[in-house]
């Protein structure tokens, strides 16, 4: 217990001077460059979007988001190697649960695609449309619904990978069209955002809650029979 | 003082308190949550400071950065929870060996 004592009386000055010295860094800041600001702003008319950020993320930016979409993959594969499954607990949604989540499912998937459209001119976008999409898995998984093993074996796998596929697809498709990865010609421009966040979304909310459930079904399921 | 650079503050308060516990918590549920709670911290940084200049409109890529930074950082919490049940699986404890001798 004293040493624990110690390292808190040793660490408190030296995060202070830590943090004064981040404090002191934001407060001396200069003013905000114009410079990428105003590439994104001259650029604008040519994302196929009103939002600078979705305009950012899925046009000027693509790389970050196809390669980011990769991220999301290489974590559920992560996870699923781990093997972590535990014994499959046959739970039936409680009266009260069930006519909730049979409530809130539409809704939420309703705001799902709400975000998703709303994306091309205000905040929101694939990323938030899947998380929506991820959370709603999630209370369903919670509340005692299962997936049939049916589908969690090769159409599972087939969304989780729609969306990076739909990207490389659209990368090559651009390679031959316009000679360069990802370079939206601005008239389609519009066109290719929204095929890419709609598979997108798919992809983000499938995964995301494939990584919260960490089980590899499939397998589980064919050990069960 | 702007809006943003008390938000860019907090976002700094966030991060240290963050770091805190980070090293005082041996537990690695807690140790989890820091990290995430020094991430907050930095993602609101990179938010607030997109926009430090009044009269100017935020610039939309730290946004864009900080939606994808989200993104991966829960996936990276997912991955960490996982790590951190099979070293309970393994181990029996939640902690790192060199913790328990104390």
């Amino acid at each position: 217990m004293n040493r624990k004592k110690f390292i808190v009386i040793l660490l408190t000055p030296l995060l202070l001077t830590l943090a004064a010295g981040l404090g002191y860094t934001v407060l001396s800041l200069p003013e905000q460059p114009q410079y990428v600001q105003n590439m994104v702003t001259d650029k604008m008319s040519e994302s196929g979007v009103n939002n600078p950020v979705t305009a950012v993320l899925l046009n000027f930016r693509g790389y970050d988001t196809l390669l980011e979409m990769v991220v999301l993959l290489l974590a559920l594969l992560a996870v699923w190697s781990l093997d972590m499954s535990e014994p499959k607990r046959k739970t039936a949604p409680t009266p009260l649960l069930d006519t909730l989540t049979r409530l809130l499912t539409p809704v939420l998937i309703l705001v799902t695609a709400y975000l998703l459209w709303v994306g091309a001119d205000a905040p929101g976008g694939a990323f938030q449309a899947g998380s929506v999409l991820a959370a709603c898995g999630v209370l369903l998984l919670l509340a005692g619904w299962r997936i049939p093993n049916k589908l969690t074996a090769l159409p599972l796998r087939i969304i989780l990978i729609a969306g990076p596929s739909m990207f490389i697809i659209i990368s090559i498709i651009t390679l031959f069209l316009e000679g360069q990865l990802l370079t939206f010609p601005p008239a389609q421009a519009g066109l290719y955002i929204i095929i890419l966040e709609t598979v997108a979304t798919l992809s983000i909310g499938a995964t995301l809650a494939a990584l919260f459930l960490g089980v590899n079904h499939n397998d589980k399921g064919k050990e069960n029979k | 003082m702007t809006a943003a650079i008390f938000y860019a503050l907090v976002g700094i308060a966030l991060f240290c308190t963050g770091l805190f516990g980070l090293i005082i918590n041996s537990h690695l549920l807690r140790k989890i949550l820091a990290i995430n709670i020094m991430g907050s911290g930095v993602f609101l940084v990179l938010v607030a400071l997109a926009k430090r200049t009044e009269n100017m409109p935020a610039d939309p890529v730290p946004h864009a950065m900080v939606i994808t930074g989200i993104v991966v950082a829960i996936s990276a919490t997912a991955l960490a929870l996982t790590l951190m049940l099979k070293v309970v699986k393994e181990t029996g404890h939640a902690t790192f060996p060199d913790d328990e001798e104390k």
